[in-house]
């Protein structure tokens, strides 16, 4: 069984993102970039699936510029086999991504899809749902726990009400949750052997896909600053600017 | 033309994110279509018809639909797609898991957790966590949308057309398969539209530490919610995580106890009216955006609340 992992570049979650003066964007010159937090999950997932013995080999694809091959090593480090890398220095909307990654599936033939359940950056929450639709396979979206069993998966998905299992068949495609596991770091070692891993280079123009944006970004601005308010000395001080002063209590 | 907004509900009651994106339509359109999909729920329908601004209810009942799997209810929402220049539902885990199925199927881009509607074509969504909030223009024909439900007020539940009209569907997928579900049971209010909510942190160190927050709840008829700290720790289930990747929520009071603020926390509830924070340490980033910040051991302040508490509700008697 073959495993496709999909990881994205994002601006590191610890950094405190900055709006251009402009509006044009966010500031993303020499600012610290890092594999999106849920695409880890999903890599880790790949390697317990791998591990168990129910996989044997894992893909990993990035989509982006030519540093998006970083994110690809970083993946390849955790212990992915080999890399697809598609080249685009424009910024691709999640409807785009996901005829991209289609192609691919179609391509390499996985078993099961493995992403996060959204990117840290754009915060759409529409590639997994999108990939799914247009291969017509199963979803199983917001997962926090992956269990595969011979022609199909149970898959625990956390949604706003609490917790829901689902039965889907393989193949299928997975969007990952942050509870789904613990990501494990790369060992120094591996981090060696993943610069002889293989990654395959492919231009996203050269696909035959249409990528084109359907949304224009207007503007981007940061948000109303929140004023700082005050300290107060004890809980009943607390009490009473609550009662007589804010009027929430 | 007119909109379709897909109604949340669990078959018994309209879930309030459905009112909510109700209003949101009626924004840009007068002339709004609701689709309910569910099993013996009829009398749901007709509530839901009911509800302002409503001009019509389409209902399609089917056992395949008493649970929201979207791949059921997905090629539904496709079959009467063509008549609406606007498609939305609310941006929730219902919504987000079923509308990019429909964009892609529609080969339309969707545009995620809307908190502002500009022009029938051009709207306003937070992105990187809240830290930026990006203005969007839509060039497709179709606009495919999800809401985010604290940014509109909900509307009425009456004043609407009362029309309900049924629509039969034959549902063909059999590749997954609904096996259950374990929702959390609680008598206090829904966590996304308290108007009270008090969550905890790391800093409450347990499970069992959490019944000193549940304590101070039932005081203020609030609900309980946590960080991304204390659900992963296991303290609470994931249904109460507030933040990026969980609930936004917009109280007339937020009481965080024991949570530092990380950017994905204050993501999901920073718009409140209100803040309190209550952490020992006193560099926590979450006084920053607190209104009343208060430096003190949770474990001693928050028994000091509970009877602070108890003296206003006595003065009041």
């Amino acid at each position: 069984m073959k495993l496709l992992v999909t990881v994205k570049r994002v601006i590191d979650y610890n950094v405190q993102i900055r709006v251009k003066a402009d509006g044009s964007g966010v500031e993303k010159d020499n600012v610290k970039m890092s594999m999106n937090p849920p695409d880890e999950n999903a890599v880790e997932e790949a390697l317990r699936i791998k591990e168990s013995g129910k996989a044997d080999e894992i893909i990993v694809l990035s989509i982006g510029g030519d540093k998006t091959q970083e994110t690809i090593r970083t993946a390849l480090a955790m212990g992915a086999d080999r890399g697809i890398h598609i080249k685009t220095d424009n910024e691709l909307e999640p409807l785009a991504i996901s005829k991209i990654i289609s192609k691919i599936a179609e391509e390499e033939k996985p078993s099961i899809i493995l992403m996060g359940k959204q990117a840290i950056d754009d915060d759409s929450n529409q590639t997994g749902q999108m990939t799914s639709a247009l291969l017509n396979w199963p979803q199983a979206t917001f997962a926090s726990k992956i269990e595969i069993e011979d022609k199909s998966a149970t898959v625990t998905r956390e949604i706003d009400e609490g917790l829901e299992r689902i039965k889907v068949n393989i193949p299928f495609v997975a969007s990952c949750d942050l509870r789904l596991n613990e990501p494990r770091y790369a060992s120094l070692p591996n981090i060696m052997k993943a610069k002889k891993k293989p990654i395959d280079i492919k231009d996203a123009n050269s696909l035959g896909i249409d990528i084109g944006s359907r949304i224009e970004q207007l503007k981007v601005e940061e948000p109303p600053v929140r004023q700082k308010g005050i300290m107060v000395n004890d809980v009943s001080e607390l009490v009473q600017k609550l009662k007589h002063e804010a009027k929430v209590i | 033309m007119s909109i379709l907004v897909l109604a949340e509900h669990n078959n018994i009651d309209i879930k309030s994110s459905t009112l909510n994106t109700i209003s949101a339509a009626s924004q840009i359109e007068q002339e709004i279509d609701v689709l309910v999909t569910g099993f013996q729920c009829e009398e749901l329908a007709k509530k839901i018809a009911k509800c302002e601004k409503v001009s019509k209810v389409i209902f399609v009942d089917n056992e395949k639909l008493k649970n929201p799997i979207a791949e059921n209810i997905e090629p539904i929402v496709l079959s009467v797609a063509e008549k609406y220049s606007h498609i939305m539902a609310p941006a929730t885990t219902f919504g987000k898991n079923i509308f990019p199925r429909i964009a892609v199927k529609l080969d339309l881009a969707q545009i995620s957790d809307v908190i502002k509607i500009i022009s029938n074509d051009t709207f306003m969504r937070p992105i990187y966590a809240g830290n930026a909030i990006a203005t969007v223009k839509s060039n497709d024909k179709t606009k495919i949308i999800t809401i985010r439900p604290t940014s509109f007020d909900p509307v009425e539940t009456s004043g609407g057309s009362d029309v309900v009209e049924s629509l039969e569907f034959e549902t063909q997928n059999n590749s997954v398969e609904f096996i259950d579900r374990e929702e959390s049971q609680s008598e206090r209010p829904e966590l996304s539209t308290a108007r009270v909510v008090i969550s905890g942190g790391r800093g409450l160190q347990s499970a069992e530490n959490f019944k000193l927050l549940n304590e101070i709840a039932d005081k203020l008829n609030a609900a309980v919610g946590a960080s991304r700290a204390a659900v992963d720790a296991g303290y609470v289930s994931n249904d109460y995580q507030v933040g990026q990747t969980g609930k936004v929520v917009v109280p007339d009071l937020y009481i965080a106890v024991g949570i530092s603020g990380a950017i994905q926390h204050l993501a999901g509830m920073k718009e409140s009216k209100v803040i309190v924070a209550i952490n020992k340490d006193e560099e926590a980033p979450i006084f920053n955006v607190a209104d009343y910040g208060l430096n003190a051991d949770l474990f001693e302040a928050l028994p000091q609340l509970s009877s602070e508490l108890d003296k206003l509700n006595t003065i009041q008697q």
